[in-house]
């Protein structure tokens, strides 16, 4: 265990030279010295996202209202995602620290089975983030509404009322006047929202890609309501619009025939949770974070093949899996603050 | 070639299996902890959260939530990556910079931002 470590040897000794006053190969503080660096990356990073969320005037997105969606499954799930994702990655902590302990008892085949257990996890967690980020990116089905005032707000509902068809009024390129559109000829809800959002649908009509307009058949959505996140001159910040009214002005706006009256998903340049720099935040540091588990996942494998080729057991001792397990809970360590600071407080 | 002069102080953090017992037992301890605070975060997160607490309540979340944070990232650092085992001035090494340099941009943070966001809010 860690008694060589808490010897006691005099100063002379220590910074005498030959020795390591830190009593850590040359590649374990090294290792040190990196996840300093890098801590303090991410601590920049968390820091200039906090600057921005604690200049800015108004409202800030709210991780359980803009986080609430389950792959597969429709409904308000809030937070469940983001917690499988974190408990996911304490896990894979777990057992890459499994695989450091049958390490030091030169347990080659136990240091394997966790390690892989872990390359597993990691795999997993990135396959969820991506999932996570495709799900930013796209968005609700309802998006954020400009209102007449100027006021800006979300929309909350507990079910969009499914696109029926288009039925061509005015032939385009592709389609003739008369023709029934379904899901089997063009995405009806894709359609819908770039037109929406490109403001080419007015009182009902709506202008296809190829230049044909078409009749809009929609169901009613069912329980709408708005809140509003920027205030306008009518409507004041965190006010709560329901029932007709709240339809009323939302397909007012959707239904105007004006541009980005209606934001769907998240780009670097808007997005309908808040702020820019809000989604600008979530894909840099997201992403970094991302990355890191992906470098990481790689050094876990070529610590695998050494492992299983036994490489290290020759050596007499697994430290390679402990550097590659203090990057990898570092990883984890990162993502403990990023889950408090994106997506609970 | 064996050399002489390289130490491997690796070899020195092999323990038994006795011992080895002891460890998982307080990694799969550490696992259970790490997991019941992300529980408790995630619930409260639902129940009481920033859309249906406001003031002092919410602040009170907010400084607890920071709290569980900081407990949850000491678990990780002194057992996890067994820094709490190591010599002493690694540990301060590698904590104190750390800490000195993130409390001086936390402050940094929160000074310049009140300025910044009330010169936004006067004059933009």
């Amino acid at each position: 265990m860690a008694g060589h470590a808490s010897e006691h040897i005099d100063s002379a000794n220590a910074w005498g030279g030959k020795e390591s006053p830190f009593r850590v190969s040359y590649g374990k503080l090294m290792m040190w010295f990196f996840l300093v660096s890098d801590a303090l990356t991410f601590g920049g990073f968390l820091i200039a996202y906090g600057f921005s969320r604690h200049a800015h005037q108004g409202e800030w997105p709210i991780g359980e209202e803009t986080f609430h969606s389950l792959p597969f499954l429709e409904g308000n799930y809030p937070l469940m995602y983001v917690a499988f994702m974190t408990f996911l990655l304490i896990i894979s902590s777990v057992t890459m620290v499994l695989s450091v302990e049958a390490g030091h008892r030169m347990d080659k085949k136990g240091v394997i089975k966790w390690l892989v257990a872990t390359v597993i996890g990691g795999i997993i967690f990135v396959g969820s983030q991506a999932w996570e980020w495709s799900h930013f990116i796209h968005g609700s089905k309802f998006g954020k509404v400009e209102l007449a005032d100027g006021s800006k707000a979300v929309v909350h509902a507990e079910q969009f009322g499914e696109i029926q068809n288009f039925t061509v009024q005015t032939a385009g390129h592709h389609y003739k006047a008369g023709q029934v559109l379904t899901n089997k000829d063009l995405d009806l809800l894709h359609e819908f929202q770039h037109a929406i959002e490109a403001g080419h649908v007015k009182d009902k009509m709506i202008t296809l890609h190829d230049g044909s307009v078409a009749k809009i058949a929609k169901n009613n959505d069912v329980g709408m309501y708005l809140v509003v996140k920027e205030a306008g001159a009518k409507y004041e910040l965190r006010q709560h619009i329901e029932g007709a009214e709240a339809t009323k002005l939302y397909y007012d706006a959707a239904y105007s025939g004006e541009a980005k009256r209606i934001v769907y998903g998240a780009n670097m340049e808007r997005n309908e949770y808040g702020p820019r720099q809000y989604a600008n935040y979530f894909f840099f540091i997201t992403g970094f974070h991302g990355f890191h588990v992906s470098i990481g996942i790689l050094i876990n494998i070529i610590v695998l093949i050494g492992c299983i080729k036994g490489t290290y057991h020759a050596r007499g001792h697994y430290e390679m899996v402990e550097k590659a397990g203090l990057y990898w809970h570092f990883v984890d360590l990162v993502w403990v603050f990023v889950f408090t600071f994106f997506y609970l407080v | 070639m064996e050399r002489d002069d390289v130490i491997e102080y690796s070899l020195h953090t092999h323990h038994s299996e006795e011992d080895g017992k002891k460890i998982r037992k307080k990694i799969y301890f550490v696992t259970f902890l790490l997991s019941a605070i992300t529980a408790v975060e995630v619930v409260i997160g639902i129940l009481w959260g920033r859309s249906t607490v406001h003031g002092f309540w919410w602040e009170t979340i907010k400084w607890f939530y920071i709290a569980l944070t900081i407990v949850k990232a000491a678990y990780i650092v002194l057992v996890f990556m067994h820094l709490g085992e190591e010599r002493k001035n690694l540990k301060l090494m590698v904590l104190v910079p750390y800490l000195v340099f993130m409390l001086y941009l936390i402050f940094i943070l929160l000074t310049e931002a009140n300025a910044v966001g009330s010169v936004w809010a006067t004059h933009v």
